[in-house]
């Protein structure tokens, strides 16, 4: 079977500041990887410029067996190739109401470019309904999104990059900064990725979360990638005892 | 949630139009009972309203514009010397709106990409038209006549039936057209984002340096628009033409209901803020009060109406 994603010595700066020093990275189709590392490790960077927002400064990659012309590959790009990302931000515009939120970027338009509203509306109470099982009262697609709370945001996040029929979800610290319930919600989405039998890349900073949902782990270290285990080879104290390892040291012992 | 709770606003902008004009009624029958004073309001609304829509789209994306009254006297300059040149109203029309684009697209470079905040670039650029236009005029009015009984000016400023003003038809017609690009239209969603989380824009694949440059061209077009309506309604050009727009402009953009911090705005607040701004001096001269009353009643209206909007949006948050 061929990689759903194949990167090769990927690299990024930012002035003098080297995010990405060359990373290596193979993902295969139906796949769930965790990728790992402490703050400034690179691991955002990496998946700001795999989802298309940012080109890299060298390095190559292939996406569905394609090679990547970097000149070309932008957010809308990524998608047609089957890649929708869940960002840390959110990415949400709090004063808009939750329908122009799930089609930012890329509405149903007319040949003229006027959007069809009450299709999306249609199809996003649809989802809030049935695919996310948000029904409060303040979940209708005409509400702004600043009436949601946090799970319920993560929860339009993912529910946004599910329903456009990805080959690879990406999400950058899906959990964070959630309340106990809406964590669990959370990764029952995630695992329901895996079930769908799609690929994903989940960037967490916890350790038990990362270690239910996924099928392989990848360390990044200061730009680079330092480790590569699968779940069958490691159980949860010992991943814990690899990661302190890795923040303590800054590198594998 | 309730048609009027949504639009809570749009209905509160409205109830204050419809006081006011209830208010003149009283205080001067005679004048306001009668179609003449509404027929002087469709003429002298236009100018200063086609750039207060245009301002929506600007403030909407988080963005501002002060050197639209010098691109404004840029562009009627332009239009009445090449009319004068050529004796053809369209190639006025051609090279106005030219130098409106440009002056819009130099904005949008300066704020885009050299970085320079809106404010402080398009204080520059006021001064910059402002001069080099009354350098090039060399301080001169242009008076231009000629351009009465032309087809070009019935169409443009001319009475309809020998009453309704044609500039009138022209701002109605760009309002329904804005009014559906603000709300329906990509571009008038991607000036929604750009304005509320230019970030999460990005992120999601909204070209925002190119949403932000087209908002500055559309403010230019427009000053261009209204430069070139008004020369021809006074079938002349003069050299401080548009100086007294700039705060009747951001005053009904904010009496519309348009957040000043961007990301939310309707055409439809503007509309009613800029005909709300344009009754008051003619309805306080008619209610037989001084001229002097004008600005402190302008103060007035947009006083209660932003701080009406500021408690609404207080008690939305308390939800």
């Amino acid at each position: 079977m061929e990689p759903l994603l194949l990167v090769r010595s990927l690299k990024k700066r930012y002035g003098q500041v080297i995010a990405l020093a060359g990373v290596d990275l193979d993902l295969m189709p139906g796949e769930v990887l965790g990728l790992l590392g402490d703050n400034g490790a690179g691991k955002t960077t990496f998946i700001r410029l795999i989802s298309g927002v940012e080109t890299p400064d060298g390095g190559s990659m292939h996406l569905q067996n394609r090679s990547i012309d970097w000149k070309r590959y932008t957010v809308s790009s990524a998608r047609k190739l089957g890649v929708e990302t869940v960002h840390q931000d959110r990415a949400l515009g709090e004063k808009q109401p939750i329908w122009r939120n799930f089609f930012m970027g890329r509405h149903y338009s007319n040949a003229l470019g006027f959007i069809d509203a009450n299709r999306e509306r249609r199809e996003v109470a649809e989802v809030l309904k049935k695919t996310l099982g948000l029904s409060g009262a303040g979940l209708h697609p005409d509400a702004p999104v600043s009436v949601l709370s946090g799970g319920e945001r993560q929860g339009l996040a993912i529910g946004r990059a599910m329903f456009f029929d990805a080959d690879l979800v990406i999400l950058d610290e899906p959990t964070t900064a959630l309340a106990h319930g809406e964590v669990e919600k959370v990764l029952r989405f995630v695992e329901e990725i895996r079930q769908k039998g799609k690929a994903a890349i989940m960037v967490s900073h916890n350790l038990a979360h990362v270690h239910r949902c996924c099928d392989r782990f990848v360390f990044f270290d200061r730009g680079r990638t330092v480790g590569n285990y699968r779940k069958e080879d490691l159980s949860l104290p010992e991943l814990i005892g690899l990661f302190t390892g890795f923040a303590s040291e800054g590198g594998l012992g | 949630m309730g048609f009027l709770y949504e639009n809570r606003i749009q209905a509160a902008v409205t109830f204050i139009l419809f006081f006011l004009v209830f208010l003149f009624m009283l205080l001067s029958p005679q004048t306001f009972l009668s179609g003449r004073i509404y027929m002087a309001y469709m003429a002298t609304i236009p100018f200063a309203g086609i750039m207060a829509l245009a301002m929506t789209f600007v403030v909407t994306a988080g963005e501002i514009d002060l050197s639209f009254p010098s691109v404004l006297a840029a562009s009627g300059y332009a239009f009445a010397v090449f009319f004068e040149l050529t004796g053809m109203p369209l190639a006025g029309v051609l090279a106005g709106l030219a130098v409106g684009v440009l002056a819009g697209l130099l904005n949008g470079l300066l704020v885009v990409g050299m970085g320079v905040p809106a404010i402080i670039a398009t204080i520059g650029t006021q001064f910059f038209w402002r001069g080099a236009t009354i350098l090039v005029a060399d301080g001169l009015a242009l008076s231009l006549t000629e351009i009465r009984g032309t087809l070009f000016h019935d169409l443009v400023a001319g009475r309809l039936w020998g009453i309704f003003p044609a500039q009138f038809l022209w701002f109605a017609g760009l309002f329904v057209l804005f009014a559906l690009v603000h709300s329906r239209h990509v571009f008038g969603d991607a000036v929604r984002f750009v304005g509320d989380n230019a970030l999460a824009a990005r992120t999601m694949g909204i070209a925002v340096a190119r949403t932000r440059i087209l908002v500055f061209v559309l403010m230019g077009l427009c000053a261009a628009l209204s430069g070139i309506l008004l020369t021809t309604e006074m079938a002349s050009w003069w050299p401080t033409q548009g100086e007294g727009y700039m705060l009747i402009v951001f005053a009904s953009v904010f009496i519309g209901g348009t957040s000043v911090y961007g990301g939310a705005g309707t055409m439809y607040g503007t509309l009613v803020g800029a005909i709300i701004i344009g009754i008051i001096e003619a309805g306080i001269l008619a209610s037989g009060l001084s001229g002097f009353w004008t600005r402190m009643v302008h103060g007035c209206v947009i006083l209660f109406a932003v701080s009406l909007f500021a408690w609404m949006q207080a008690g939305s948050r308390r939800l």
